[in-house]
């Protein structure tokens, strides 16, 4: 009995709790070696393809190197892409009945939902931290200061914070992995359609709308814009303030929308 | 007197236009373990996410161990543990650590947390396997690692929906043992199954809830009389004289004799006095018409029967009242 009077009255906190969650899921994707060697290696593949194979054709993108172009938007696009898996996790996690297991613990049950951001954050800075080396290994480089640089990578974790919730909603939604992995493939339409692999000038005009107006041009154009520091004005038509803040508007506005979805579609369950 | 274990009331809880819980009333005592049965649909696994505070009921009042779901619900999950049909471990992480997180959240520090974890799984046989990954486990294993993170904490109440599906029969007895003898450890035990069994081997207390109502309830033996007594088995040597046989134990107001081809037995309860009355008058006629039979024997209904009788049967009497009308 004395043992129930001594657990009865403890409860573990929300910050306690969100490091367990996040825990497991950093634990869960470090020890599932396809992961961790299959998503680097495809890492380097894509962006030693684009920067050797597509970028002798495009020579020079508005008057950048390609590979100067290429490598902060290839980095911004890669923000989504790093974290599809967080989709598939969390539909997985509710049909095996982990979530529900989980929600019938004395905890406050936000943390199923912070753990999970946390630790997309830390996944997304260790696969950041790669496409950056391998960025550097094949000839980027910075044109402005090391703490513009160092902007760059903590804008590509806010950016990281606000699809965290976008596709903790869709794994939400899908009800299956399989099912997620498919919504979140609506994630390839806005990256290609977008000034992060190639500049939006090239495109024809109703694609061209398109890619102005969508949030991965904006992050790429913002991850470009601090790459370039003092620069950004000669090459992109703005200072590197202009990009960031017009990134951080869509990245709040993402962070909202999806927060509010996720926690409605997760509270229903 | 101690608090019911549950208390359920009226329980409805609707998803859009079915209706899951359809006033649903139960009360539990405390130490036993209790098997809920019912066809699919019936509404078993809502009521178990509802007692475990997974799901917001539409109107009725239920109580955990005297505590009102609706209103404390986190008070609840103190004092429930909940392991499901799906073994809900990391599969990426070891038995140890998987037993430590959830110890963690119930709110243990990692002292004690580290003590409950060795003890479960020392209880459990897994101590060998504890640093070894989820994933290279059996199935059994497992679920047993499931039913033991339950119990890295003492939960009053443990809920276990459909704890055995897709084991194979080892598995199955192992993990029957294992959960034998909890309460004798102060949990309780609340499991729906689609094995009856299973709810024979287990439980003292048997519930059967079909269109999200109880339909019965009781110890085993009890629900047995309720479907009319004994089972009288007439085992035929040819099988041509099956339906002869069946026509002649056939009773109206009764239930309709069960013809098994394979075996050759035609069995049918024994019903009220009048029923027996009957019994004895189609075996007269069984033996004016020169039936030869190898044996008969009387025997208690079998669970399944007990279920038939009040869930599917009931509607196909109620059809049967229809066409005839």
């Amino acid at each position: 009995m004395t043992t129930i009077a001594a657990t009865g009255r403890r409860r573990a906190t929300l910050p306690a709790s969100t490091v367990l969650i996040a825990k497991r899921a950093v634990l869960s994707f470090l020890r599932t070696p396809q992961l961790v060697v299959l998503g680097t290696v495809q890492l380097v593949g894509i962006l030693v393809t684009f920067r050797y194979v597509f970028g002798g054709a495009f020579g020079t993108s508005q008057g950048l190197p390609y590979v100067d172009f290429a490598v902060p938007g290839f980095i911004a696009a890669g923000v989504p892409f790093t974290l599809i898996g967080t989709a598939v996790v969390m539909a997985e996690d509710l049909h095996t009945g982990f979530i529900d297991r989980l929600r019938s613990l004395p905890f406050p049950s936000a943390a199923v939902l912070a753990g999970r951001v946390l630790a997309d954050s830390v996944v997304l800075t260790w696969s950041l931290a790669i496409a950056t080396a391998v960025g550097f290994a094949i000839g980027f480089r910075l044109h402005g200061s090391i703490l513009q640089g160092l902007a760059a990578f903590g804008l590509c974790l806010v950016f990281g914070l606000a699809f965290s919730w976008v596709f903790m909603t869709l794994g939400l939604l899908a009800g299956n992995g399989q099912a997620a992995q498919g919504l979140a493939m609506l994630i390839f339409p806005l990256t290609f359609g977008s000034s992060a692999y190639v500049p939006v000038e090239t495109m024809p005009g109703w694609l061209r709308a398109f890619a102005e107006n969508q949030p991965i041009t904006s992050m790429a154009d913002a991850v470009r814009a601090l790459a370039l520091g003092g620069h950004a004005q000669d090459f992109l038509g703005h200072s590197a303030a202009y990009y960031v803040i017009r990134s951080l508007m869509w990245s709040a506005g993402i962070m909202i929308v999806f927060f509010a979805l996720a926690v409605a579609c997760f509270r229903r369950r | 007197m101690a608090d019911l274990t549950i208390e359920a009331r009226g329980l409805i809880k609707r998803f859009g236009k079915k209706t899951a819980l359809d006033g649903l009333d139960l009360a539990v005592e405390p130490g036993q373990v209790v098997a809920v049965l019912g066809p699919n649909g019936a509404g078993k696994t809502t009521f178990v996410r509802s007692v475990a505070t997974l799901l917001r009921l539409d109107s009725g009042e239920l109580r955990v161990a005297g505590i009102d779901v609706r209103r404390e619900p986190e008070a609840v999950r103190r004092v429930i543990g909940l392991a499901g049909q799906y073994a809900s471990v990391e599969p990426a992480m070891t038995g140890r650590e998987n037993l430590e997180m959830v110890a963690r959240l119930y709110g243990q520090p990692a002292r004690t947390a580290r003590a409950n974890a060795t003890r479960v799984l020392e209880r459990f046989g897994l101590a060998g396997d504890a640093d070894r990954l989820a994933r290279t486990y059996s199935g059994g294993m497992r679920r047993k690692l499931d039913l033991g993170a339950s119990l890295v904490s003492t939960p009053r109440l443990l809920l276990l929906d459909e704890p055995t599906t897709g084991l194979d029969p080892r598995a199955r007895i192992e993990l029957w043992d294992a959960i034998d003898g909890l309460v004798e450890h102060g949990t309780d035990v609340l499991l729906t199954t689609q094995y009856l069994e299973e709810a024979e081997r287990l439980a003292g207390h048997i519930v059967i809830i079909d269109h999200g109502r109880v339909v019965a309830s009781g110890p085993p033996a009890q629900l047995k009389r309720r479907v009319g007594g004994n089972v009288l088995e007439v085992h035929v040597r040819d099988r041509a004289d099956l339906a002869k046989v069946a026509a002649s134990l056939a009773r109206p107001g009764h239930a309709e004799p069960q013809v098994d081809e394979a075996t050759c037995v035609v069995s049918v309860g024994a019903g009220d006095q009048a029923g027996i009355g009957g019994l004895i008058a189609g075996l007269r006629a069984i033996d004016d018409a020169g039936v030869e039979l190898a044996d008969i024997s009387v025997r208690q209904p079998k669970l399944e029967e007990v279920f038939l009788a009040l869930t599917g049967q009931e509607s196909a009497g109620q059809a049967r009242v229809r066409a005839t009308k």
